[in-house]
């Protein structure tokens, strides 16, 4: 019984930066409508300087002041990033202050490596609560019991701020309606900034708070980010009790998952967030969400297919891209082959997400299942890769009908989390699953039959592939059902009343697109020759995300853009510089910041403001249509 | 009495929100190429009640039969199957399109095309969406993109959607808000205009009450959640319980009595 309380004790300390975090989140999102994907890498930030410092200064006073300077220094760097990045991409589409921010995270996952090095950092023990205490014979760390005190009283003086300052009424205010507060007459930019500022400030005192339970370390912050999407989206986006009470939820699921199902602990978790989702889709404590306003001035370009010449051009390029093998080396076709793959995965996520406005954030998922289930098929049942690449992809068909059901109910940030949240599960079964997946050790020696074996030949047949799955994707955006999801994507009402079932026209969209993530990840599985759980990683399905993001979400053809540049600027990184992170984060805002509308968006404004420049040819096409290509 | 069943058959519908009774017991009838106005002031259970006709609510009790097929409860795309069209207060179109493919989509829609996955959309029934945009008077926006329209021609688009299954009963939630007076005058012609050739039967509610008394052929109003007047524009005008209503008891303008005060 004392080793349950125990158990249950340590749960609820965990609960503390986890709560502090996710309130963080939630207060930023809240106001500024911005999912801050940097706020791990704060919360990263938030423990190295406040190593750094309790290392410098002695005394408690030392100690505690350090953990206090580090959060206040970490919320000064917040205000920075706010001022001069965000600042600029407010009025972005949604999802490019996610990249932003994704891009940021990036960044600070080399520099604190260039600053403090790779090996883990075992901090100090608090002064005051280095000893533990002794409960019927099992062991507390008196530290744990600080920590439980702690957040019911961050708790408090968060609820307090909120309900008695002028500060807190303006925040509440703009949460529900920031345009009113700012018709109003209250600076808007202030109050961004200010929220940004507490915000990151929670975040940097959680990973401070961390440094005498756990050794800093640099990828702490992937780890913490994901468990502080579950929990914002189990408590409510925007609602702090709702943080506190999911983070204590979240805890307690991983402290007794561990001990009751041992197999399966780290999917409990995303389990319940996919049940809460389901039943209360705003959250235990969060509010179903107001109908945005539309933003006025939309200036999307109608779409068209391509005319015959840009046909001919994508073609010769096409042709140009097949000659490779005849100069390159089989490093660079091995290279062309991986780009081709991810074109055709970058495709299928632009079909959800530019085509269908569901921006996936698990996409990987289905890009994953596709090569687990050549895998499967290739070295359990020893089929020809012929037939494993035509029946593989369809377990990536099967996890996209069955999440897709559940996904397509939600919208919005809501869908992007239970995307997330599905994607994680699927990674946990691959991870914890070892008796069939290999576990980490993923499953080897998935090579590809002699016709496909040599680099030419294999990069022929992802090219191939790629070319077909794109103009078939590309076909279907121009089909009558590409119009009905383009229709769901801008008017669900609409669609409603003309007779469109939408959530089927959207279940069916993800069906495709998961189907063919997973022709992608079946090539790829052949490609590597090896199947591990990273295939369907978060870090790939955010991978997804830029790829489109950078080519454009707006535009018909910026997946395939995107995809190239980005993968080819990543590979090429990677063998060029330790810094691979730092430059492709770098180079991540940059685009956000300079080109919002992504390559092709931004080709694509150019080329209309010369049209406009130049005098009208003919009085009969006096205004031009623009169109996006 | 006409032996044929009525378009639209309402009987007994309420609605109540915890104590509070939006909607009680209205019963009325439209038929074929007939305009009716539901008015009333604020807070009269318009929007509960023509929610409920166009399946976006569920009455608790009563009965909405479209062409003796009940509908009652039924969701917005089954009405509309059974063809009952509609426009929105607050216009609803497909901001990212253009105003062809707006249209296209309701005839996509039509057609039972939604799962065609390879088709061409952009060849799709172009003539007959060309028509209707005609019919409109929005023939030359046709490339033009949604996003860029002036409030009263998406007005005019939406009513071009609704029409793409040739409904027989449209259904208008506020017409003619947030348009200049010209517009509104043009747009209740236009709208009339089609429901007398094609006969189709227009409801619609409105708070202007020139567009409301020079357009309709007959008008129900309700106050309170329940039906108080039923008649032609002159019978209503004329009932002292719906000069009440608008007006407030006492206080009821009278011309006459004007001038023969001042005589």
């Amino acid at each position: 019984m004392a080793f349950y309380v125990v158990q249950f004790l340590t749960g609820l300390a965990s609960a503390a930066s986890l709560f502090l975090v996710a309130s963080g989140l939630s207060i930023i999102f809240g106001v500024t409508r911005i999912v801050n994907f940097a706020h791990g890498a704060f919360y990263m930030i938030g423990a190295y300087i406040a190593f750094t410092l309790t290392e410098r200064l002695s005394g408690a006073f030392g100690f505690w002041g350090s953990i206090v300077l580090a959060a206040i220094a970490v919320a000064l760097i917040g205000v920075l990033v706010e001022m001069v990045l965000l600042r600029r991409i407010y009025h972005a589409p949604e999802l490019f202050q996610l990249l932003a921010t994704f891009g940021l995270t990036l960044m600070v996952e080399d520099l604190v490596v260039l600053i403090w090095g790779p090996d883990d950092l075992v901090g100090r023990r608090a002064p005051g609560f280095r000893g533990a205490i002794d409960f019927f014979g099992q062991n507390i760390p008196s530290y744990d019991l600080f920590l439980i005190v702690l957040s019911p009283v961050v708790l408090g003086i968060l609820w307090l701020l909120f309900q008695r300052t002028r500060w807190g009424v303006l925040v509440r205010a703009a949460t529900q309606d920031r345009d009113m507060v700012a018709a109003l007459g209250v600076n808007q930019k202030w109050l961004f900034t200010s929220v940004f500022a507490v915000g990151v400030f929670l975040a940097a005192l959680g990973g401070a708070l961390q440094i005498p339970r756990d050794a800093v370390h640099h990828a702490m912050d992937l780890r913490i980010i994901v468990e502080v999407f579950v929990v914002v989206v189990i408590g409510g986006l925007g609602s702090i009790v709702g943080a506190f009470v999911a983070a204590v939820l979240v805890s307690e699921l991983n402290a007794f998952g561990i001990l009751i199902f041992p197999k399966i602990s780290i999917i409990l978790v995303f389990l319940v967030m996919a049940v809460v989702l389901i039943v209360r889709p705003w959250g235990l404590f969060g509010k179903p969400e107001a109908p945005a306003r539309k933003t006025p001035g939309l200036t999307v370009n109608p779409w068209r297919p391509l005319t015959s010449n840009e046909r001919l051009m994508a073609l010769a390029a096409l042709v140009v891209a097949a000659t490779l093998p005849l100069f390159a080396g089989n490093y660079a076709l091995t290279v062309g082959s991986e780009i081709a793959i991810f074109v055709i995965f970058a495709v299928s996520l632009h079909f959800l997400m530019s085509v269908g406005g569901l921006a996936s954030f698990g996409h990987a998922a289905y890009f994953g299942l596709g090569a687990y289930g050549v895998a499967f098929l290739a070295k359990m049942a020893g089929l020809p890769m012929i037939v494993c690449l035509l029946l593989g992809p369809l377990l990536g068909c099967m996890g996209a009908a069955v999440f897709g059901f559940f996904a397509v109910q939600l919208s919005g940030v809501y869908f992007a989390m239970l995307t997330l949240a599905f994607a994680q599960i699927v990674w946990s079964i691959a991870f914890q699953w070892v008796s069939v997946t290999g576990g980490d050790n993923g499953i080897l020696g998935v090579w590809p039959e002699r016709w496909a074996a040599s680099p030419s030949h294999f990069y022929w047949l992802a090219l191939g592939v790629a070319a077909l799955v794109t103009v078939a994707l590309r076909a279907m955006v121009f089909s009558p059902f590409g119009y009905a999801l383009r229709a769901t994507r801008d008017s669900l009402l609409r669609t409603e009343a003309i007779g469109i079932n939408a959530k089927r026209i959207q279940w069916t969209a993800f069906v495709i697109a998961g189907t063919t993530a997973g022709i992608g990840g079946a090539l790829f599985a052949y490609l590597k020759g090896s199947v591990f759980p990273d295939n369907l990683g978060i870090s790939l399905s955010v991978d997804a995300l830029v790829m489109v993001l950078l080519g454009g979400v707006e535009t018909v053809s910026g997946a395939v853009i995107g995809a190239i540049v980005y993968k080819a600027l990543n590979i090429w990184l990677v063998s060029q510089t330790d810094l691979s992170k730092l430059v492709l984060g770098g180079f991540i805002v940059l685009i956000v910041v300079v080109f919002p509308k992504g390559i092709v968006g931004m080709l694509e404004m150019l080329a209309q403001r010369r049209r406009k420049a130049s005098p009208p040819g003919s009085p009969l096409l006096a205004k031009p249509i623009e169109s996006a290509e | 009495m006409s032996v044929a069943p009525p378009l639209l058959a309402v009987e007994g519908l309420t609605k109540s929100y915890g104590g509070i009774h939006a909607v009680r017991g209205v019963s009325f009838s439209l038929r074929a190429g007939e305009i009716l106005a539901l008015i009333g002031p604020n807070g009269a259970g318009k929007s509960t009640c023509f929610d409920m006709l166009n399946g976006q609510n569920k009455p608790d009790t009563g009965h909405v039969r479209l062409l003796d097929e009940e509908i009652t409860g039924r969701k917005p795309r089954e009405i509309w199957r059974l063809g009952g069209g509609r426009t929105f207060q607050i216009t609803a179109t497909f901001a990212t399109m253009t105003v062809r493919e707006n249209v296209q989509v309701a005839l996509i829609s039509h057609g039972k095309q939604l799962f065609n996955l390879f088709g061409s959309a952009p060849k799709f029934d172009r003539g007959e969406a060309g028509r209707l945009l005609e019919l409109v008077g929005m023939g030359g926006y046709a490339d033009r993109p949604c996003g860029e329209l002036a409030y009263g021609d998406l007005k005019r688009l939406e009513l071009a959607v609704a029409l793409a299954n040739q409904p027989k009963l449209l259904l208008m939630d506020e017409p003619t808000a947030g348009m200049a007076p010209r517009e509104r005058v043009d747009l209740m012609r236009l709208t009339a205009q089609i429901a007398r050739e094609k006969s189709i039967g227009v409801l619609f509610t409105e708070h202007d009450m020139d567009v409301v008394f020079e357009h309709a052929d007959r008008i129900i109003v309700l106050n309170r959640g329940t039906l108080i007047a039923e008649g032609t524009p002159a019978e209503v005008r004329g009932n002292p319980q719906v000069q009440a209503v608008y007006l407030g008891e006492g206080l009821v303008y009278d011309a006459r009595h004007r001038e023969g005060a001042s005589i």
